[in-house]
C-alpha cells in the first residue's frame, strides 16, 4: 500500500509539472516544434528543468542499494543496443506527436480542461497500443 | 515570441524531474507514462496498482490545478480526424520504441542511456519535420 501512495504522490507532482509548464497545451507544443515559424522555445526549459533536477537527485538515489519500498531498482540495461524497433518506434511516435502536439503524459494532464479532445486522443492511443500487442502476438 | 514562458516552463519541468526522482527513490521505477498506460491494460499483471495510482494522481492534480489556478487557455488546432490518427501513431510508436517523452527524453536522458538519447533525437527531429511539413508545406493549420 505504501508503494501505491508513494506513486500517487509522485503522480500528483508530475501532473502539476505538466500543467504548470503547459506541456499539456498541444498548440504550445506545436509552437515549440515549429522552429521555422513563430518559434516558442519555452518547452526547452521544461526539459532543462527536468533533466537538471532528476540528474542531480539520482546521483544520490543510485548510491543506495535499493529503493525504499522495493527490493531493487527496475531499470532497463542502459548498454542495450540500438535496434530497428527503437528507431522505427521513435519515428512513428515523432510523426504522431508532430501531428497533434499530444504525448502520453501531457494528454492525461489535459483531461483537467474539460474538453473532449484529450479523451478522444487517449482512446486512439489505447487502440494503437492494442494494435501493437496484436501484431506482436502474431509473430 | 509573445508566448514565451521560460519561468513557468522551468518550474514545471523541475517538478516533473522531482516526481521522477522520488518515484525512483521510493519504488525503484522509471516514470515513463506510455509504459504505465500500457501496463494498466495488462490485467494479468498484479504488480500494476502503483501505475493506476500514479496516473490517477497525475490526472487529479491537473484537474484541481485547472479549477483553482489562473492559467492560459488550452487550445487545439487539429481536426478530430488528425487527432485520432495521431493517437494511434503515438500509441503504436511508443510501444515499439519502448518509451515516450517522459521515459526516454527525461528519465533515459538523465541516466545517459544511449538508447534513450538516440530515440529522443529521432522523435524530436521527426516531430519538428512533421510540423514543418504540415504547417508550412501543406498549410494545414487546423
Amino acid at each position: 500500500m505504501t508503494k501505491n501512495f508513494a506513486a500517487l504522490f509522485c503522480g500528483i507532482l508530475f501532473g502539476l509539472g505538466l500543467t504548470i509548464s503547459q506541456m499539456s497545451n498541444p498548440d504550445k507544443v506545436l509552437s515549440f516544434l515549429d522552429i521555422s515559424g513563430n518559434w516558442d522555445p519555452s518547452l526547452a526549459f521544461v526539459m532543462a528543468g527536468a533533466l537538471m533536477t532528476l540528474g542531480a537527485l539520482q546521483h544520490f538515489i543510485f548510491k543506495r542499494e535499493k529503493p525504499i519500498y522495493d527490493s531493487q531498482f527496475h531499470l532497463p540495461n542502459k548498454n542495450n543496443g540500438i535496434d530497428k524497433r527503437l528507431i522505427l518506434g521513435a519515428i512513428i511516435f515523432g510523426f504522431g506527436w508532430g501531428i497533434s502536439g499530444f504525448c502520453p503524459g501531457a494528454v492525461l494532464a489535459a483531461f483537467g480542461d474539460g474538453r473532449i479532445e484529450p479523451f478522444l486522443f487517449t482512446l486512439s492511443l489505447g487502440a494503437g497500443m492494442m494494435l501493437f500487442r496484436l501484431l506482436q502476438k502474431e509473430k | 515570441m509573445e508566448n514565451f514562458t521560460p519561468y513557468s516552463a522551468f518550474l514545471g519541468g523541475s517538478l516533473i524531474g522531482l516526481a521522477a526522482a522520488l518515484l525512483m527513490y521510493f519504488n525503484g521505477r522509471i516514470a515513463g507514462i506510455s509504459g504505465m498506460i500500457a501496463g494498466v491494460f495488462d490485467v494479468k499483471n498484479h504488480e500494476n496498482h502503483w501505475r493506476l495510482f500514479f496516473l490517477g494522481g497525475l490526472i487529479l492534480a491537473a484537474m484541481i490545478f485547472n479549477l483553482f489556478a489562473p492559467h492560459s487557455p488550452v487550445t487545439y488546432s487539429r481536426s478530430t480526424f488528425l487527432l485520432i490518427i495521431s493517437g494511434i501513431l503515438v500509441g503504436y510508436g511508443t510501444r515499439l520504441g519502448s518509451g515516450c517523452t517522459s521515459g526516454h527524453a527525461v528519465c533515459g536522458m538523465a541516466r545517459l542511456s544511449k538508447r534513450s538519447i538516440v530515440a529522443t533525437l529521432i522523435f524530436m527531429s521527426v516531430a519538428i519535420l512533421t510540423v514543418f511539413i504540415t504547417r508550412h508545406l501543406l498549410g494545414i493549420s487546423s
